[in-house]
């Protein structure tokens, strides 16, 4: 557990902070005005996009530096602006943005990151004819994103975190003619809402206990100290305080975004969007907005804990987050199509992001998160290089060879590759991987979760090397020779390449330059930080995880892959566990039999209480008054008056009012209404007897 | 004519119902044969009360409540023509102002007795004029009234889909609805003894607790039928689906908003000790106001799930609104100030995304596939052949879930929040409803316009020779104003915030100022 960390009170934001808004707010309006292009003019929402993004970079760059500045003279810096939106009753419903050492790294790589991917995508979806409306969408992710990392409001930041997830959709349906996409977009929506409501549940619940919706304001916002002492003096249900309850609300949310189990299950479908989508928002930044969040409100979620040890909600935060990263690696092995492998992968590795929050702190997950999105953001786009020059094949049953085809391509995922299984000191998947488990081997409660993620890092190591000896190594097994990509394509590769190995850098023991940062501590350069012995332990193992793990993969795949029709390496060695783990571990399918029926049952149920109870006693009441207006025919033709009009005939004909009124005309209703006014009235009458 | 003009000019809202009651007059003695200029006319007088409505929602910012006229009208029994307004009458009168324009925008494409339609319609608009107008008992009954009958003759006449049966069954729960507010309303004015109908004589009566214990209930519940509480909720969706389209876009949009007026305006105005609670409780539930706010959650999670199994694209729709309609009598049980302020900004809301939903079912779906089941729907490729459609479901779904950025989203937010405070587990219970109200809407849109399924080529080929009539300019003004209002309310609420919060501050401070 990291110490609190006390950030100076702001007397005055400064300007850059005050301008802190352009940064989604540029992306946003690009969106607004491609919204209005033509088709055709394909070139200016391109140039529009990426423009409107190096503003926002150069803007986060800015930002960041004056955050880096601040800390470089020892002050930690936490400047915020805050405005009301609107008034509710006595409370205000306030909106605001922060400028903090999280909201700075998070801004620097979300808009990087995100340019490098708008530069690919002029290549990538060059022949789509719906080019401006992707470009026009991609923007209006980008401002919603950032609008998530800047917000100082729990509201602004669901509000953002909404139209994310609604871009996100559209996104994923992008090509709706495809039947698979629309349903994937569906289910992506559909399952990420369902994290969200408990999240609005837990900001409601926030909001009624505090008063404030915004997270920093001076001493008097919601995770701040005051805050927090009452809402940990309310208890809520099951043992947890309300500080407690609220948090695993919010975590429901994060793990609807972040693909944590058992809410994973939208991501891997989400795949049928455009490659550079799942490279921006289902690897890089949108899945990693959940972790992003409970990084945000790790005040609340650590509320409570005593010193060295953890509160509930960070444990389920743990467990779940060791779960789905052990889980999601298990069924990674035995996909088949390359952008599965890798959407596997991401909840796994968001699983450890969550994990590295729950046992280790905020530096400790965020540091991941980055690196991370640059590695995956690699991944995905050399897979789309890859689909791009096998002409649009995903099967990597039907590749091969491509290390002589493409490479360029080659080299760049290869780097992607070892950075995210964890090779050795040179790549930055070591050092954030090796950070977690660190945090893991010191955890308090129980050392379940550390061998977990070993585990899973095994596996990582395993499926990664699978892949690409099943894409780069052998035969080309497909049809049409494969080709390299155009420029445009692979120089965002390189550069993402470089940060795949140079990130690490900034978060070696010696130099935990990161870790200080977000902390608010100053990073010191001592190369005895390599020397403890249980870290360079820890390091000497997790490197032969590693290393055993490209060995197997090498050994089963490496120079024989199988040709499509043939069975895997692993299946011809254990058939059941190889159809579970293909078969993603029937997770859809438990939810069919389970969940979806369950409501599909009860919608039917509360159908057929409608139709035939509620609907039945309607049909009896009026069934009544037929018969009382029966009642009164016979007493007004035989004892009133013998002599009615023949019309009343018609009006009482037995065989209950619904009968006569599907077949009656506009007359008979009338004068069935005069009859109810004559009950109503009468009634009336009675009444006011009494 | 006694009309009495007050000098500020917030008593141009009383023109909206006289305009719309000559409107109408003038429309039912018009010659036949000339559709066109009946149409014109309609949307001349709709606009014109809109433009009022405008006028007097802006001359009244900052006002509390105005009275616009006063006429003894019978002084034996102490009963006033007494229109005025406050916040929440100026907000819902701007609604209706709106609902108009847009019904008859997307109405344009009637052909049968055109004349009487529109004679109809603009006398159900000036009757819900009337309804948010009317400080006096006795008034606000009678306009209740007439709003009633219109609502009748366009769904018997101009609906399809078992329309008799739909309009009777609509015809016999509004009667039993005014029935008991009726009842309820003369035992009230008999016991205040004070020898006046008007709303706020009666608030300040102090009428015996006892006596508020019953009647409450049962004004409350004779207005929240038409509001669609459940169980009673049975008429909305086959009404709405019977009922053509303006006339749907009508009815959910204003005519449920008049159920849950009256049971803020007068049943909880004139009875508030009536939600006291009983001093016992059974399984949890201890006051009236526990029995309502119970029925409103299980309307939530019920009409949503309903929802979820219907076939009929309209039907989904007509149970959306009973959903949301829960939202609205949740909100006007937490009896605090945000959860009431967000029960009015539902109905605002409601009001707007509701009509906007039928429109594009009613209007630009069904007139142009003579379908409405979603399986037909399915095969029909309709997001290729009708895109402004699709796109505009989406938006629209988007607004009905509670998308941030639309009305929906504060609305729902306040009401969450206000049942939050009261009591938790009504949030937490109508959180479930918006889970499924996310899996209805999106369903349906799935089925409606992204199926699963390609067309097969034979279908594609027959749609060849087929195209579906292009989109006119009344759907794309009416979409857009609809779409418009929603975003402008969900981004800049303070609009109308400013004017119902005072308003419901004052209500809630001891019936009305």
């Amino acid at each position: 557990m990291q110490e609190t960390i006390s950030f100076t009170p702001q007397l005055a934001a400064s300007p850059i902070a005050e301008m802190l808004w352009l940064i989604p707010a540029v992306p946003m309006v690009a969106a607004g005005l491609a919204a209005l292009l033509m088709q055709a003019k394909r070139k200016t929402s391109a140039v529009l996009a990426i423009g409107s993004m190096s503003v926002s970079l150069l803007l986060s760059l800015v930002a960041f530096a004056h955050v880096v500045a601040g800390w470089s003279h020892g002050q930690a810096v936490r400047e915020t602006v805050n405005f009301t939106w609107f008034q509710a009753g006595t409370a205000n419903i306030d909106l605001g943005w922060v400028l903090d050492p999280l909201s700075a790294v998070m801004l620097v790589m979300v808009s990087f990151v995100g340019l490098l991917i708008f530069i690919y995508s002029i290549g990538y979806m060059k022949d789509d004819e719906n080019f401006t409306r992707f470009f026009c969408f991609m923007s209006l992710f980008a401002g919603a994103m950032l609008g998530v990392v800047i917000a100082n409001s729990i509201l602004l930041l669901f509000m953002c975190w909404e139209l994310v997830g609604l871009t996100s959709y559209l996104l994923i349906g992008f090509w709706y003619q495809k039947p698979a996409a629309a349903a994937a977009a569906k289910k992506a929506f559909l399952t990420t809402r369902i994290g969200d409501v408990f999240f609005l549940l837990g900001m409601v619940w926030l909001f009624a206990q505090t008063g404030t919706l915004l997270f920093y304001n001076n001493g008097a916002g919601s995770i701040e100290a005051g805050a927090l002492a009452g809402l940990l003096a309310q208890s809520a249900a099951l043992g947890l305080t309300a500080a407690g309850a609220i948090g695993l609300l919010i975590f429901a949310g994060a793990a609807g975004k972040s693909g944590q189990f058992p809410l994973h299950v939208w991501l891997p479908d989400a795949m049928e969007g455009p490659t550079p989508v799942s490279a921006l928002i289902h690897a890089a930044t949108m899945v990693a907005a959940g972790v992003y969040l409970i990084a945000r409100v790790y005040p609340l979620m650590q509320a409570g804990a005593l010193a060295g040890g953890t509160t509930t909600a960070l444990t389920v935060v743990t467990w779940v987050g060791a779960f789905t990263a052990v889980f999601a690696a298990m069924i990674a092995v035995a996909q088949n199509d390359i952008k599965r492998i890798l959407a596997y992968s991401t909840v796994s590795q968001l699983g450890y992001m969550m994990a590295g929050l729950g046992m280790g702190g905020v530096a400790v997950g965020m540091f991941h998160l980055i690196t991370h999105a640059f590695f995956k953001a690699l991944l995905f786009l050399g897979a789309g290089s890859v689909i791009h020059g096998c002409h649009g094949e995903q099967d990597v049953r039907r590749m091969g060879g491509l290390k002589s085809d493409m490479p360029i391509t080659f080299l760049t995922y290869a780097i992607g590759m070892l950075a995210l299984c964890g090779f050795p000191l040179l790549f930055s998947g070591f050092w954030s991987k090796d950070g977690i488990l660190e945090a893991a081997q010191h955890w308090s409660v129980v050392k379940t979760p550390f061998y977990m993620l070993v585990f899973g890092a095994l596996l990582t190591a395993f499926y990664m090397t699978r892949q690409v000896t099943y894409i780069f190594g052998g035969h080309w097994r497909g049809g049409k020779p494969a080709h390299e990509s155009p420029k445009v394509m692979i120089v965002p590769l390189a550069i993402l390449a470089f940060f795949a190995m140079a990130l690490g850098l900034i978060g070696t023991p010696a130099w935990p330059w990161f870790r200080a940062f977000l902390d608010g501590r100053a990073a010191s350069f001592d190369l005895h930080g390599f020397m403890e012995p249980r870290l360079l332990a820890l390091m000497g193992g997790s490197a032969l995880v590693v290393f055993l793990g490209l060995g197997l993969g090498w050994w089963l795949y490496g120079d024989h892959s199988p040709k499509p029709s043939e069975p895997d390496a692993l299946e011809r060695m254990i058939p059941p566990v190889w159809a579970a783990l293909s078969d993603k571990l029937y997770v859809d399918e438990l939810y069919r039999v389970t969940v979806i029926a369950f409501y599909g049952w009860l919608a039917r149920g509360a159908d057929w209480l409608d139709r035939r109870v509620w609907g039945g006693a309607v049909a009896g009441v009026a069934w009544g008054f037929s018969l009382g207006a029966e009642l009164n025919r016979f007493l007004d033709t035989n004892v009133v008056d013998g002599g009615f009009d023949k019309g009343c005939d018609e009006l009482s004909v037995g065989g209950g009012l619904l009968a006569r009124i599907q077949t009656g005309r506009v007359q008979t209703y009338l004068r069935i209404l005069a009859l109810a006014v004559v009950v109503l009235v009468a009634i009336l009458f009675w009444s006011n007897r009494v | 004519m006694f009309l009495i003009l007050h000098p500020n000019s917030v008593s141009l809202l009383a023109y909206t119902i006289y305009l719309s009651f000559a409107g109408s007059l003038v429309l039912a003695v018009l010659p036949k044969g000339k559709p066109a200029l009946a149409r014109w006319l309609a949307l001349a007088v709709a606009i014109a009360g809109l433009a009022l409505a405008v006028q007097g929602f802006i001359a009244g910012m900052g006002q509390g409540r105005t009275v616009l006229i006063d006429l003894p009208w019978v002084p034996s029994m102490g009963i006033h023509f007494l229109l005025a307004a406050d916040g929440i009458s100026r907000v819902l009168v701007l609604l209706t102002g709106l609902a108009a324009v847009a019904g008859v925008l997307f109405s344009w494409n009637i052909e049968l007795r055109t004349n009487e339609f529109f004679a109809l319609f603009l006398a159900l608009i000036g009757g819900v004029y009337g309804v948010f107008l009317s400080f006096d008992l006795f008034l606000l009954f009678v306009f209740y009234e007439i709003a009633i009958v219109p609502k009748y003759f366009l769904i018997a006449i101009w609906g399809s889909t078992r329309r008799e049966y739909a309009a009777m069954k609509l015809a016999i729960y509004s009667f039993a609805g005014s029935a008991m507010v009726l009842i309820g309303l003369l035992a009230a004015y008999t016991t205040a003894g004070s020898h006046s109908t008007g709303l706020i004589e009666l608030a300040h009566a102090n009428l015996p607790v006892s006596f508020q214990m019953w009647c409450f209930p049962l004004v409350f519940t004779g207005f929240a039928i038409l509001a669609g509480m459940w169980p009673f909720h049975t008429w909305a969706p086959t009404g709405h689906v019977a009922a053509p389209t303006a006339a749907s876009m009508l009815l959910a949009g204003v005519v449920m908003k008049l159920g849950a007026y009256g049971c803020l305006r007068v049943g909880i105005a004139l009875f508030p000790r009536g939600l006291d609670p009983w001093g016992f409780s059974f399984i949890g539930i201890g006051s009236w106001r526990d029995v309502f706010a119970v029925l409103a959650v299980i309307g939530i999670v019920y009409g949503a799930l309903v929802a979820l199994a219907q076939t009929d694209f309209k039907f989904v729709i007509g149970y959306s609104s009973v959903s949301h309609m829960g939202f609205v009598l949740l909100g006007l049980m937490t009896l605090n100030q945000i959860g009431v302020t967000g029960a009015v900004m539902q109905m605002f809301s409601h009001g707007i995304i509701a009509g906007l939903l039928f429109a594009i079912v009613g209007r630009i779906v069904y007139d142009r596939t003579h379908t409405r089941q979603l399986a037909e729907l399915e095969t029909m490729h309709l997001s290729k052949r009708l895109p402004f459609a699709a796109w505009a479901f989406v938006i629209a779904g988007m607004a009905s879930i509670g998308m941030p950025g639309f009305s929906g989203f504060i609305a729902e937010l306040q009401v969450l929040v206000g049942a939050w405070i009261a009591k938790p587990w009504w949030a937490l219970a109508a959180g479930v409803g918006v889970v499924v109200g996310v899996a209805y809407t999106w369903r349906a849109l799935q089925k409606a316009f992204f199926p699963d399924v390609l067309p097969s080529a034979h279908v594609l080929e027959q749609e060849h020779g087929h195209e579906l009539a292009a989109i006119t300019w009344p759907e794309v003004t009416g979409v857009g104003l609809l779409t418009g209002v929603s975003l402008f309310v969900g981004l800049y609420p303070k609009i109308l915030l400013d004017a119902i919060e005072p308003a419901v501050k004052a209500l809630l401070a001891g019936g009305v100022q």
